[in-house]
């Protein structure tokens, strides 16, 4: 794997930079990282260029950082301040965001948010202090440079001892590669969203089904064909032009790991995917997940865990005396990334078949069972809800028991509580969800069968306490959109080219964002800046994440606390979903008269939604007759 | 305050004022802004599709027949450009040739609203219409295209087409198609009369080397109706025609 499958062409323009120009002792920890180039200390020249790269043995075109495919390992320590000169080669603009590290605003690398973005040939330098530790990793946040390379690990060791205890380390950095140009591919989806599944349902698949029985199976055709939607539209880039990687490895190049028998192994797995969400397992080994999104979580045994693009998981392994697989198989089951773990070189194991890809159910479409058991089921009366002032209402004398839950809520005809839609709904959305669920407690989507341990959300917990355990005093509820047919995706139905206004939080309050699902596709959804703990029902140890799996038909509740002033990105992390429009800022913003940011936000003074407001924050849209009116702040 | 209140003292005052000095050259930044969110949803997109370039044996005496579209823009506005017609080999001359050229507007999340003007070089002498229509994807997955024309005489007519896909296997797709022309009065001109006009169908398998690359074979069916069917009679052909096809669907 050392023939290194790199070929640099513009290798002149490396030379004095590819090595960081402090090479200080590494952090005297025993087991490094192998298998990644690894730079270390407190400086570090970083320099961006074009590049070809080998993919199981076929060249493409590639943007890369000191000339490495991935990027190299950037080893930090908590408590240091870090500075980064980042030299760009380009002929365009480039930019490095430090995903999941908390950092000043203007640090964080969107180019039109934070900073201007590194122009052609200039070079920019990066410096900020490290207040935590963890697996992290940095990407390009210009145009989709990020697909084509641009992307690499971040490990900060603990200032003091680490919790967790291993023999040895290796990043897992998983990735999806297109051979040829990101733009391309993105334009073809814009065409043709179904461009690149091969896994549709045939006319046989219907005779199969109907042979079972052929009235459940033309009722359940009809419902979709009826909401013009396909249940086997699971992932929007597939194995049919991807290539997916380990450590910049295709499955046919076979990245290996070694160990000693009976060392605890930490793998530090990262999906630096552009559009794959990995269903990651290693056939014959229990994982013990000690770590998610960087931060430490009780330890937790498991078999299967589903990675979203952005997040991370830390997991140790006791491998045997022998070689295992380890196994990442995209969402849609149209691909996979493998590596090796092995004693000695030069070892394999079996390598598992795919499994069949997932069809999507009325529970994924956030439909009240017994509303659509039939072609010719309709969506329930929906109660006028708008009518319900929350900006007027006396919060001092409401009853908060009664709200949302009271004769005015709207129901479906079997009694459940139906999600009300106060964004626009014109041509970006092509449904909304009637009865969405809290599915943090779910397997991800495809695993709900599977016969083994498979990880879930609810199963994370803090190690450490939360740091804030206020109470938050709003809520925010955010609802993330679409219309796959024309390939436009959304928050509240306008897209990031539309958006007039941030969404407004006030530094220092703790408030809770709500994120509703109205499209069948998983969105993992990333907030630059800061945590959010994600609300799972343990008060003192939620987990805290920067990037989080919405799945079709879920919603979930992000508590945050407001501590980052200025203007952070809010994304969707699957970037031609984010091209599409799927993007906001969050503008962490001083109250007039509370420049300060004191952290005595109540909700009453301040005439928000209480919490626990089962109900919403919305305000009318102003303009909202075709989707594309002025988005709203927040307030 | 009330939250209307606070929310225009926040932005009147000064947007992303808190922001600002969090920023690296906030003037800078400002300034990549509007290219920034231009390129998160602001894509346009241009687009050809060849829906049907195909070989027809039409009873023995064979014609090519060409149906193909394309567009220009954004999601919601674009411009739309189609052509359609027929090449008869033993005549050496075109049966039919229009193209239409539209201004595209997305009015709903399945459908498009399309106005603009039609122009047909054959077969008659030129024509020019204006055109009002909707394009799109109707519930059950059945791909519409409805149009309605007013030539430059007051005629008015009318056309419908619907197509759908039943996939065989992942390459191999078969697909129904069904075609009405309506005309709201006679017109001893273009041979036509008032009502139903013409009526097409057909259906073709195709098999998708690429998605965007398809050969296909198939049979179409197609017959004047009415008075139009007597306006063909009187020519001394017959106003149905059974047609074997062998041709090429394509997209870029």
């Amino acid at each position: 794997m050392f023939s290194r499958r790199v070929f640099l062409s513009q290798s002149a323009a490396f030379g004095a930079t590819a090595l960081a120009s402090n090479f200080a002792a590494p952090f005297a920890h025993a087991a490094r990282a192998s298998g990644l180039v690894s730079l270390s200390g407190k400086n570090f020249d970083l320099s961006v260029a074009r590049a070809r790269v080998g993919v199981d043995g076929k060249a493409s075109g590639a943007v890369l950082v000191n000339g490495h495919f991935p990027a190299p390992l950037l080893r930090w320590r908590e408590g240091d301040e870090v500075t980064l000169k980042v030299a760009n080669h380009l002929d365009e603009d480039t930019s490095i965001h430090w995903h999941g590290i908390l950092l000043p605003a203007g640090m964080d690398g969107v180019p039109g948010v934070s900073f201007p973005g590194i122009r052609p040939h200039e070079t920019f330098q990066y410096r900020f202090p490290i207040r935590q530790a963890g697996t992290y990793w940095y990407h390009s946040h210009s145009g989709l440079q990020e697909q084509i390379g641009h992307y690499g690990p971040i490990i900060i060791d603990p200032k003091g001892a680490d919790p967790v205890k291993y023999d040895r380390e290796h990043v897992i950095m998983l990735g999806d590669w297109v051979y040829g140009e990101p733009e391309a591919l993105f334009r073809k989806l814009k065409k043709s969203s179904e461009a690149f599944n091969y896994k549709k349902r045939t006319l046989g698949d219907f005779f199969a089904d109907a042979d079972d029985d052929f009235g459940a199976a033309f009722a359940e055709r009809a419902m979709w064909g009826e909401m013009r939607m396909a249940p086997t539209d699971i992932a929007d880039v597939t194995g049919a032009v991807y290539a997916y990687l380990v450590n910049g490895h295709g499955p046919g190049d076979n990245w290996t790991g070694l160990f000693n028998p009976g060392e605890r192994v930490r793998l530090r797995i990262i999906n630096a995917s552009a559009m794959t969400i990995f269903n990651l397992r290693i056939p014959g080994l229990a994982m013990t997940v000690v770590q998610a999104d960087g931060l430490n979580i009780e330890p937790v045994e498991t078999d299967e865990i589903q990675i979203g693009v952005a997040e991370t998981y830390d997991v140790i392994i006791r491998p045997a005396d022998a070689a295992y697989t380890l196994f990442a198989e995209t969402i849609d089951r149209s691909g996979f990334a493998r590596a090796t773990l092995s004693p000695r070189a030069g070892m394999a194991a079996d390598v598992p078949a795919l499994r069949e890809r997932p069809v999507l159910t009325m529970r994924d479409m956030a439909m009240s069972h017994g509303e659509h058991g039939g072609a010719h089921g309709s969506a329930p009366e929906v109660m006028d809800h708008q009518s319900m002032d929350h900006g007027t209402m006396d919060h001092g004398s409401m009853d908060h028991g009664a709200m949302g839950h009271g004769s005015t809520t709207p129901t479906a005809s079997n009694g459940a509580v139906l999600q009300t839609h106060n964004h626009p709904t014109g041509v970006g959305v092509d449904m909304v969800a009637d009865v969405p669920a809290n599915r943090l407690g779910d397997r991800g989507i495809g695993l709900e069968n599977v016969d083994h341990r498979v990880l879930t959300y609810a199963q994370l917990k803090s190690l450490e306490e939360n740091p804030d355990k206020r109470a938050p005093g709003r809520e925010i509820e955010l609802h993330l959109t679409g219309n796959m047919a024309r390939y436009m995706w959304s928050f509240d139905g306008v897209k990031f080219s539309d958006v007039r206004e941030p969404i407004l939080f006030h530094h220092g309050e703790r408030l809770r964002l709500t994120l509703v699902n109205d499209t069948m596709m998983n969105h993992p959804i990333h907030l630059h800046g800061m945590f959010f703990d994600v609300v799972t029902g343990d008060h003192a140890h939620k987990p805290r994440k920067h990037t989080i799996i919405v799945k079709p038909g879920d919603k979930v509740s992000l508590d945050v606390t407001a501590d980052a002033p200025g203007e952070w990105a809010f994304h969707c992390h699957l970037l031609y979903h984010m091209a599409a429009g799927m993007m906001q800022t969050v503008c962490v913003h001083a109250m007039p008269g509370n420049e300060h940011g004191d952290h005595d936000m109540g909700g009453h003074e301040t005439h928000e939604t209480p919490k626990p407001a089962s109900d919403h924050d919305h305000q009318k849209p102003k303009d909202d007759h075709d989707g594309h009116g002025s988005h709203r702040g927040r307030s | 305050m009330t939250r209307a209140a606070l929310i225009s003292v926040m932005f009147a005052a000064a947007p992303f004022a808190a922001a600002a000095q969090e920023v690296i050259d906030p003037e800078a930044t400002a300034a990549v802004r509007a290219h920034l969110q231009h390129h998160h949803g602001g894509a346009t997109v241009s687009y050809v599709e060849g829906e049907r370039f195909e070989y027809q044996t039409n009873d023995g005496d064979p014609v090519f027949l060409w149906d193909a579209q394309g567009y220009y823009g954004g999601d919601i506005n674009k411009v739309w450009v189609k052509t359609e017609g027929e090449y008869d080999f033993a005549a050496d001359a075109f049966e039919e040739a229009e193209v239409q050229a539209l201004f595209s507007r997305a009015v709903g999340s399945f459908w498009d609203l399309q106005a603009g003007v039609r122009h047909d070089f054959a077969p008659f002498e030129d024509r020019t219409y204006g055109v009002i229509g909707v394009q799109g994807l109707a519930p059950y997955l059945f791909e519409i295209d409805a149009a309605a024309f007013v030539s430059g005489h007051g005629d008015i007519t009318a056309r419908i087409e619907a197509e759908y896909e039943f996939l065989l296997t992942q390459r191999l797709v078969l697909q129904p198609r069904a075609e009405l022309n309506f005309s709201f009065q006679d017109i001893a001109a273009l041979e036509t009369g008032a009502g139903l006009s013409t009526a097409e169908a057909g259906v073709r398998l195709r098999y998708e080397i690429r998605r965007e690359f398809a050969p296909y074979v198939g049979v179409s069916w197609g017959r004047s109706v009415g008075d139009t069917a007597d306006f063909v009679r009187a020519a001394g052909d017959d106003p149905s025609a059974v047609s074997f096809v062998a041709g090429l669907r394509f997209w870029f």
